[in-house]
This record gives structure tokens, C-alpha cells and sequence, in this order.
């Protein structure tokens, strides 16, 4: 029978390996539900990996996606590192977007530009808040991270549509759940004409920059570190937990919140109840499939944009729901896992006699 | 007065949903494993339950569907979880970011369906009793059922063999291998009956509680439920129990809203998040009454060495 037997050492080849791996099960795994609904398996795969990718504005919308997903999963991997459960990115991402339109509907006419930056601070600081509540309660009563980031992002819904169905709904918006549509002056700037890519994207690589710097060549972020590998050593160290904890949550709900603004100024222009679009659970994947790495989660937020345009592609041109860019991210996330057991372990068959 | 007979049957109707994914989720944890994905196998059982109402017209098929759902993908967890030794808080979020996108995508036919009219179950005599009878006599039966499991479960934790070997292997892994059980069997079963109790309380929201299908309409109490067995320190009454309670704080929100409070409807609708987010903080404040309870192995993977 199948055995699995500890390797001496982590396998370095299966580190970088079980994602693509995981990628191809996920593709196989996809094929078969191609196949299994009556649709053209070639067709499906032409809409997930080809379509994104065949033109300079199709690659254009494939990075407008890509941005949140990677913004977000950079302070993730920061807070997962730390052995930081916030699975509340959604929460942040919507309060943060929820503070940037606040502020975005302050502006009139005779504003100047210098708005968009108080748009994305307020962004990150209504992020950092959300997240803040997390840590306190964590810090103070020792309440599990998990279930309450959770529950603050149901929470976030609730004042998100508190908002726009109240006190700021457009009163000239036919009685619809949004705001009035920001004035442009508080539109992220884009970096060209004729593609929707704004200087988000630029901000998430020099977040990419910014965070590889942090982890991997400052004492912060190496004691960041240890005190989730090893809590005792870290201890031992002098490192605090509590401030690694108040760290963790911080610049995650901070990038969160900052991706909402980029959206909620961006590409949506306005707040509606359709916000939270599930980039802050996605991000999730993105921060695992990227093996909480930097660079690697620039490869893994492309792969799960992909995700999303070819659900939408599927969608309009196969007749097929979009939920089924969450089916592929859900199978994506699980393949990865079961592959990465290969990183520790090796297989071996072994007859049952032994 | 009648609104509250209501209000009290409404609150046990809410709180049995509850009950059941937590009791379900209590078993896993006695075994010493977190299953984060309830709120996925409770949305995927509703779909399977509902789905199976439709064409069966059978409530039991319903029921029947959803334990099974909820049972396969907790095997699935539970294989890699305990066999393949993957984390399992990253296994369960996993499950329940499929489980999301598995059933709105199964579930995109069935949106517009409806489920047949059923005759209202009630206890003959006792519902003809005034208030009291609209109070607690007119339940679906499983309401009464949750209260019988909880004494069964009581029953096999404290006072039978197997019970006692199931708690052991969630407190000391080491001791149940070493006394000659199979750790990772007896985990995985507890998986696939906490996955079939996930499932039954799916189905039950969406063949009896609110009788149709929605995409996410889980809304959340999968993980209210992960939050009711730390709220009872990992004891069967204490979550029925606490389930009414988090039962009635949703039903509170219809009852004011009948009753003309002036809230906006969103802040009505955010009071059982809330008061999750609040007990938990209050019952985890001590740090060692939480240790002394919680099962000692919990979260903590357990691979054989020989």
C-alpha cells in the first residue's frame, strides 16, 4: 500500500512544485466538470487561459484584478507568517472602501487633486480600524481571530448597506442602494489611455517590494517570524507577541482596506451594496497558491484573476453560472494543500507484510 | 402575548439549527479536530437537501441528502486533515470557500423552485393548549430531536466506552495510540459524523427553516456554530443552550421590527454577528478556564510514529 514517509529535509523541488502541481489537478479536476455539464472542455480552457491573456487590453483587465487580489494577499502573507489567523480580509477590504467613499463625497467641483490621496489613506485607515477590532479583542480577551475577523465582515455588510440604503444614498438615484457616482477628480489615476490599469497597480509592486524588504532583510519582520514558528524561541528572544499580533492585523486590514479604496475609486466609482465582491477571501488562496511569498504571490493573484475573468467569460459566452470561478478557486486551494504534503513527505509503496 | 408564543417558537426553530451543526461540530472537537468549513457543508447540503425535496417531494430524502453531502466532503477534509496531515484551519477555510462556490453553482436552477406545501406538524392536545401549545407543541419534529440527541450525546461521551475512547483521542492522542486504537480512524469518523450533523443542519435550513434556496443563505451560521462550542466549553447541553440564546438574538431582530422600533434594519440584522463577536471575547477571557475545558489536543495533528 501507498505510504507516506517523512523526508529528512523539506523538498525544496516540491515547494515551488505543488503549486503548479496543485494548478494542473485543478485544470484536470475542471476538464472532467467541463465534460460532465455537455460543454467543450477545449472551449472552457480557451476562456480561463487563453481569452485573459490574447491582447493588451485583455491583459490590461487581467492586472485591473489582479491588483486588489495581490494588495490584499500582501498583508495576509505577512499576517499568516506571524501564525495570525485574519481570515476577515473581506470585512477590512469593504470598511476601507466604505471610509475611501466617505471621503470621495466630500469632494466637489472646485476640488483638487490632492483628494485621491486622503481617499486611499482613509481607505487604509478605515481598513487598519476594522482589523484593529480583531486585535484588540484578541490582545484583551483572548477571543479566536478566526471567528471574529469572520464575523466582522457579515458585520461589514451591515454597515456597508446601513449606508448606502440610508444616510448616503443618492437622492437623485431613483431610490437604488448607491451613492452618487464620486466626482472624476476622485478617480485613481490611470496609467493610460485606453486600458482601466490605474497607479494601484504600481502601489501593489512596490508592495511587493516593500514586503519581500520587510520579511526577509529587517529584525521587525524577522521577529514577525519567529513568533509563528516558534513561539517559545521568540519568547525566549524577547520578541513580543502582543506587538507581532497588533503588527499582523494592522498591515492586513491596512492593505486591505487599501485595495478597497483602489477598487471602490477605481474601477467601481461609487459605493452600491455590490462592494464586497469576495477579493478578500480569494486573496486567501492567492496568499497560499504565492506560498506567502512575495513574488510568488505576483504569479498567484494573475492565476486567480484569470480565475474571475474566465468564470465572467463562461459566463456570458458558455451559459454557465459564474459561481464557477469560486468551485475552481475552492478546488485550487485544496489540490495545493494535499500537494503539499509532498513537501515533508515522500511516497513510498510498501507491501503490507513489512 | 401572542406574538410572544411566536417569538418563543421562532427562537427554538432558529436555535435547532444551530444546535444541530454545533453538536455536529462538538463531535469533531471532542477528537480533537477544528472543521472550519461548516459553513460550506451546511451551504452544500442545503442545495443537496433542497434539490432533493424538489424531486423526491420527500422531507426525509431532503434530510437524508444533506447528511450525506455534509459527510462526503467532511471525508475529503477529514482524508487530508488526518492522513495527509495538512493544517487544519487552511483544509476547513478550503472547504467552506468551495462549498460557497460549489452550491451557488449547482444551486443556479433550483433559485426560482419552490417546495411543495407540507401540513404543519404539531403534538395532538398539547398545541390546543393557549399560548403555551403555539409556544412549544407546533415544531418540526426535529426540534425534539436535537433535544433527545443532546441526552444521547451526553449519554455516549460520559457513560460509554466508545464515548470515553473518542474524548481520549482528542485529549491525549498519544495515550489512545498507545493503548492500541486507531487515532486517525476513530478522528475520521468523528469528522464524518460532525460532517453529517453539518449537513442534516443545512438541509433543515432549507427544506423546513426558510424553504427555499438562496445562494450563501447559510448567512453565517456555520460559524456562529464553531463559535457556540467554545461559548459552552465543549459540552452538549451548554450548546443547546446557547444555541436558544443565539436563536432568540436572531429572532429579536423580527420581533422589534413588528413591534415598531425605530433601528435601521441593518443594525437589527448585524445583532447576531455582534453578539457572537461579544460572547466569545466574554467567555474567552480566561485564558485557563478556556485550557482547563477545551480538549487538549485540539487543532493539533497526530501522525502514528510506528
Amino acid at each position: 500500500m501507498l505510504k507516506l514517509e517523512l523526508r529528512p529535509q523539506a523538498s525544496n523541488f516540491w515547494r515551488y512544485g505543488s503549486p503548479l502541481l496543485a494548478l494542473v489537478i485543478t485544470v484536470a479536476l475542471g476538464i472532467g466538470l467541463f465534460v460532465l455539464l455537455g460543454k467543450d472542455p477545449l472551449r472552457g480552457l480557451q476562456m480561463f487561459f487563453w481569452e485573459p491573456v490574447k491582447s493588451a487590453y485583455a491583459l490590461g483587465e487581467l492586472m485591473v484584478k489582479a491588483t486588489p487580489l495581490l494588495v490584499i494577499a500582501l498583508g495576509l502573507a505577512v499576517c499568516y507568517r506571524s501564525n495570525v489567523w485574519n481570515i476577515g480580509a473581506e470585512g477590512q477590504f469593504v470598511i476601507g472602501a466604505v471610509a475611501a467613499g466617505g471621503v470621495a463625497l466630500l469632494a466637489d467641483k472646485e476640488t483638487g487633486r490632492w483628494i485621491v490621496l486622503a481617499v486611499i489613506l482613509a481607505g487604509v485607515a478605515g481598513g487598519m480600524f476594522w482589523a484593529a477590532i480583531t486585535a484588540w479583542l484578541k490582545d484583551k480577551f483572548h477571543a479566536n481571530e478566526i471567528l471574529v475577523s469572520l464575523m466582522l465582515v457579515y458585520v461589514a455588510d451591515m454597515v456597508l448597506g446601513y449606508l448606502v440604503y440610508g444616510p448616503w444614498k443618492d437622492p437623485a438615484g431613483y431610490n437604488f442602494p448607491q451613492t452618487k457616482t464620486f466626482e472624476t477628480v476622485t478617480q485613481i489615476p490611470r496609467l493610460m489611455s485606453g486600458s482601466r490599469m490605474s497607479v494601484g497597480l504600481i502601489i501593489a509592486l512596490l508592495g511587493v517590494a516593500a514586503v519581500w524588504i520587510f520579511l526577509f532583510r529587517t529584525r521587525a519582520g524577522f521577529a514577525q517570524q519567529v513568533g509563528g514558528l516558534a513561539p517559545a524561541a521568540s519568547r525566549y528572544a524577547g520578541f513580543s507577541s502582543r506587538k507581532a499580533l497588533w503588527l499582523a492585523l494592522l498591515v492586513s486590514g491596512g492593505a486591505a482596506g487599501l485595495a478597497g479604496a483602489l477598487e471602490v475609486a477605481g474601477p467601481l466609482g461609487q459605493l452600491t451594496p455590490y462592494v464586497p465582491s469576495g477579493y478578500g477571501f480569494a486573496a486567501i488562496i492567492v496568499a497560499y497558491v504565492g506560498r506567502l511569498h512575495p513574488i510568488g504571490m505576483v504569479f498567484s493573484a494573475v492565476l486567480m484573476s484569470m480565475f474571475y475573468i474566465g468564470g465572467e467569460l463562461a459566463q456570458s459566452r458558455m451559459g454557465l453560472p459564474k459561481s464557477i470561478t469560486g468551485v475552481f478557486q475552492g478546488l485550487l486551494l485544496f489540490s495545493l494543500l494535499a500537494c503539499d504534503t509532498l513537501m515533508t513527505y515522500r511516497l513510498r509503496w510498501q507491501s503490507r507484510s513489512v | 402575548m401572542e406574538s410572544y408564543a411566536l417569538l418563543i417558537a421562532a427562537t427554538l426553530n432558529a436555535g435547532t439549527v444551530l444546535a444541530i451543526a454545533a453538536l455536529g461540530l462538538l463531535i469533531n472537537e471532542k477528537a480533537g479536530i477544528v472543521n472550519l468549513g461548516a459553513e460550506g457543508m451546511m451551504l452544500c447540503a442545503a442545495i443537496a437537501g433542497f434539490a432533493a425535496v424538489v424531486h423526491t417531494g420527500s422531507d426525509v430524502m431532503g434530510f437524508l441528502a444533506g447528511m450525506t453531502a455534509g459527510a462526503v466532503l467532511a471525508t475529503v477534509f477529514g482524508l487530508l486533515v488526518i492522513y495527509l496531515g495538512t493544517n487544519q484551519y487552511a483544509t476547513g477555510l478550503a472547504l467552506s470557500l468551495f462549498g460557497v462556490g460549489f452550491s451557488a453553482f449547482v444551486g443556479i436552477g433550483y433559485v426560482q423552485e419552490k417546495l411543495p406545501q407540507r401540513p404543519a406538524f404539531e403534538i395532538p392536545f398539547l398545541a390546543d393548549i393557549p399560548l403555551v401549545g403555539a409556544a412549544f407543541f407546533k415544531q418540526h419534529p426535529l426540534v425534539y430531536g436535537v433535544i433527545a440527541f443532546v441526552f444521547g450525546l451526553m449519554w455516549f461521551f460520559y457513560k460509554t466506552r466508545s464515548g470515553l475512547v473518542l474524548r481520549s483521542v482528542g485529549e491525549s492522542p498519544e495515550s489512545a495510540h498507545a493503548l492500541g486504537y486507531s487515532v486517525r480512524r476513530i478522528r475520521l469518523y468523528a469528522v464524518i459524523a460532525g460532517g453529517a450533523l453539518c449537513g442534516l443542519s443545512g438541509a433543515y435550513i432549507s427544506v423546513a427553516y426558510t424553504p427555499l434556496w438562496v445562494e450563501g443563505m447559510v448567512a453565517g451560521k456555520g460559524w456562529i456554530a464553531l463559535a457556540l462550542t467554545t461559548f459552552a466549553t465543549w459540552r452538549p447541553a451548554r450548546i443547546l443552550l446557547g444555541a436558544y440564546l443565539f436563536g432568540g438574538v436572531t429572532m429579536l431582530q423580527f420581533h422589534l421590527q413588528g413591534l415598531g422600533v425605530q433601528v435601521p434594519s441593518q443594525w437589527l440584522s448585524a445583532l447576531p454577528y455582534i453578539a457572537t463577536i461579544v460572547v466569545l471575547a466574554l467567555i474567552s477571557r480566561n485564558p485557563a478556564w478556556i485550557r482547563i475545558n477545551m480538549p487538549a489536543s485540539l487543532g493539533k495533528p497526530f501522525q502514528p510514529s510506528s
